[in-house]
């Protein structure tokens, strides 16, 4: 049974139809990469797949772990292990970082029947993944995101996901205003995470990301629609010919 | 605007009745005939000064500028009984759920009675005095002072900071006030834990109306908090119109809560005046969380160099509660600072009014006040009126103001939840947050942490009751610019 299983999937916000019949599936264990010009659907797709209520299903259907997860709320798809590293991570003032993961994990926890962590037990789950991630340790007694910088939140995200264990990590744009440095770290703390039991859906504009992710399959969205799928030389013929190529490709290929 | 069912029975009761009812000047009557022979001459004129004044007045109307978002209409029509010392039996397993822990003291008023069975007075600190204002004036007429108390003092402060003329609602509480407390604090006395005033309103079938009083004298140097709790027992609408006077000496640090709590049916006005004299540092916070019809007046004057206040403040309405809080801030000397502070959160047809007044005298150069009145409505038929406003008669003062108005955020909600929280608690997470800022302000950490537990109670309450309306619209919008009077 794939992990992720995608069928025609047809999305809108607004009234405006942005996702015109998506399929894709992933399988444990494979890394897939999305990529697509601006405003080609791929952040609404990871919104859709988190259970953003703001986005509209107007057709298709997704099969998480053999689970309806169009019938989920964004809590039930996180507790069965979706997970959805932002392109714009969320500032929430008056609300503790360190407080606000425990609770993330004791809600995850306790849905699959395990006992809630109390603060001194979840230290030592968070210390050795933020010492990975090379993350001060003072963040976890801020506010979550507060005047954190654009690197620090993207690690946040990245600190989320190792201690919530998902078995699917969306990343949307994870990529997007990190130099170098944090790039490297960013990907070495996905690279950490790779596991046969999980599967990654990486949404990036850039293929920079995928010299430190090796991805198993690169998909190209454009217009709401994947239009190609291949390896990842896919990514480095994008990089080289941009999306034009991919686009023209498939006008050609389509019955006039 | 109260419980549906009851205000119709109301209307019909009053129907022949036109205007004020008569029933203040009853409880005056009966007031003037039992404690004429009892009150010093200053507090027999004192009175009458007052009652004179309420009979010119009457209930200020939405046309008055100070009274434009309240309407007292249903108020002023129902006949509130003057409720009759020991007439309401309490028991002190009722009141159990109210006390504060960690309180040094504390003082039980049941509807306005004091009720020192229900009180805990013992093992009182040295440097604290405190007693029921009612018997301090009587001990003071007979020259014996009462036990734990000097009723010396009190003529010096009684009715000499809230004004009668200013506020009609407080020229009815210095004609109609029975009792109270009376608070005194010695010079350099450092008191650590917090003074608890509970007044109770058990109407038993009544609609009863209580003018408690309460008179703070902290004396220079003196450190203390006061909590000043209305609950209610039972459902019965009752009218609470409380006066407090808090006089900081020099240097005193004194800290007062208000918290209201009171049933859904409750009227309830409190005047909170602070008279603040040189290097004094006050912190007023008020929790309204209860009571239907809720206005909040805090009166701080800045009257010494160099003296600070914060006015600090949450208010939580939901149902039809209206919550009205009309801050007055005058500086009255050089180089003061005032910081006001004030959370909104109304939900269903709840309203909310914050009036924020600051008024700079000729003298009081080099003032630095600064307000700030967020709200958040989870409701479309919540409403809130926010009004700066600013009164400057000197030169060289730095006055600053903000307001917003917004929801919670979609976006912060939809990041909870997809890490697993569910909706409720995200809802309450955020909700909690912004409530709590009040509660970094406050410095008594047993007064904190009273507060903190009634408003956790409360915010969850309100994350229970309803699902979350999804707003795309823009999250927090500035509101209205200083309007200047002059």
């Amino acid at each position: 049974m794939a992990l992720l299983e995608i069928q025609d999937l047809h999305a809108s916000v607004d009234g405006h139809e942005i996702l015109k019949g998506v399929n894709l599936t992933v399988n444990a264990g494979e890394v897939h990469s999305i990529m697509g010009p601006n405003g080609s659907g791929k952040s609404t797709l990871a919104a859709v797949l988190a259970r953003r209520e703001t986005y509209e299903v107007t057709g298709g259907r997704v099969l998480f772990d053999g689970k309806d997860l169009l019938e989920m709320k964004p809590e039930d798809a996180a507790r069965e292990g979706v997970f959805l590293a932002f392109q714009y991570p969320v500032e929430i003032p008056g609300i503790g970082n360190a407080y606000f993961l425990r609770s993330a994990l004791n809600a995850i926890r306790k849905h699959r029947g395990e006992d809630e962590l109390d603060a001194m037990d979840f230290l030592p789950v968070y210390k050795e993944q933020m010492k990975l991630l090379e993350m001060d340790e003072k963040l976890m007694n801020r506010s979550v995101n507060e005047g954190f910088s654009g690197g620090e939140k993207k690690r946040n995200e990245i600190l989320q996901m190792a201690v919530l264990q998902p078995k699917l990590a969306i990343l949307d744009e994870t990529d997007s205003g990190l130099d170098i440095d944090a790039l490297r770290i960013v990907a070495q703390g996905v690279n950490a995470m790779r596991s046969p039991d999980r599967g990654f859906l990486v949404i990036t504009h850039y293929q920079r990301l995928l010299d430190y992710i090796a991805t198993d399959f690169v998909h190209v969205l454009v217009d709401g629609k994947i239009v190609r799928s291949g390896g990842p030389e896919l990514a480095l013929e994008l990089e080289d010919k941009g999306y034009g190529s991919a686009e023209a490709n498939v006008a050609a290929a389509l019955p006039a | 605007m109260r419980n549906t069912s009851k205000e119709s029975g109301r209307e019909k009761e009053m129907s022949t009745v036109t205007g004020r009812p008569n029933t203040y000047l009853e409880a005056y009557g009966e007031l003037i005939a039992h404690r004429r022979e009892r009150d010093p001459v200053w507090l027999r004129q004192l009175r009458d000064d007052a009652w004179a004044r309420f009979q010119d007045k009457g209930f200020p109307t939405t046309h008055d500028e100070d009274w434009r978002f309240t309407n007292l209409a249903a108020m002023a029509k129902i006949p509130f009984q003057r409720a009759v010392k020991g007439s309401v039996a309490v028991s002190a397993r009722e009141i159990e759920g109210f006390r504060v822990p960690g309180a040094v003291c504390q003082l039980v008023f049941v509807n306005g009675h004091f009720a020192p069975q229900l009180s805990e007075l013992s093992d009182l600190p040295k440097g604290l005095e405190i007693c029921s204002l009612e018997s301090a004036i009587d001990c003071g007429m007979v020259g014996a002072a009462p036990e734990g108390c000097a009723s010396d003092g009190i003529e010096q402060h009684l009715g000499r900071y809230a004004d009668i003329r200013r506020d009609v609602f407080t020229a009815l509480n210095t004609a109609l006030w029975e009792d109270g407390a009376y608070v005194r604090i010695r010079r350099g006395a450092n008191l650590l834990q917090p003074i608890h005033l509970l007044y109770v309103s058990a109407g038993s079938g009544a609609e009863i109306m209580t003018h408690p009083r309460t008179l703070i004298v902290a004396e220079p140097t003196s450190h203390a908090a006061v909590i000043e709790d209305y609950v209610s027992l039972g459902s019965e609408a009752a009218f609470s119109n409380a006066v407090t006077e808090l006089a900081a000496g020099q240097d005193a640090v004194v800290s007062h809560f208000l918290v209201e709590r009171e049933n859904l049916a409750a009227f309830n006005v409190s005047t909170l005046r602070l008279e603040q004299a040189r290097g004094s540092n006050v912190s007023s916070h008020s929790i309204l969380l209860g009571g239907g019809l809720v206005r909040n007046n805090v009166h701080p004057v800045l009257a010494g160099d160099g003296a600070e206040c914060l006015i600090n403040g949450l208010f939580v309405g939901a149902g039809t509660q209206h919550l009205d809080n009309y801050m007055l801030v005058e500086h009255a000397q050089p180089q003061c600072n005032s910081r006001q502070f004030y959370n909104g959160i109304l939900d269903g047809s709840a309203r909310g009014v914050f009036h924020g007044r600051i008024v700079v005298h000729k003298d009081a150069q080099k003032t630095d006040a600064k307000q700030t009145n967020r709200n958040l409505l989870l409701s479309d038929n919540a409403r809130i009126d926010t009004k700066p406003q600013l009164e400057i008669y000197a030169d060289d003062v730095k006055c600053t103001h903000g307001a917003t108005i917004g929801q919670i955020e979609e976006e912060q909600l939809f990041y909870l939840r997809s890490r697993g929280i569910d909706e409720v608690s995200a809802r309450n997470t955020l909700l909690y947050a912004f409530a709590a800022e009040c509660l970094d302000r406050m410095q008594e950490p047993a007064a904190r942490e009273f507060a903190e537990g009634l408003i956790r109670e409360r915010i969850a309450e309100l994350a229970r009751s309803r699902r979350t309306i999804v707003l795309a619209a823009p999250v927090e919008e500035e509101v209205q610019s200083w309007e200047e009077v002059r």
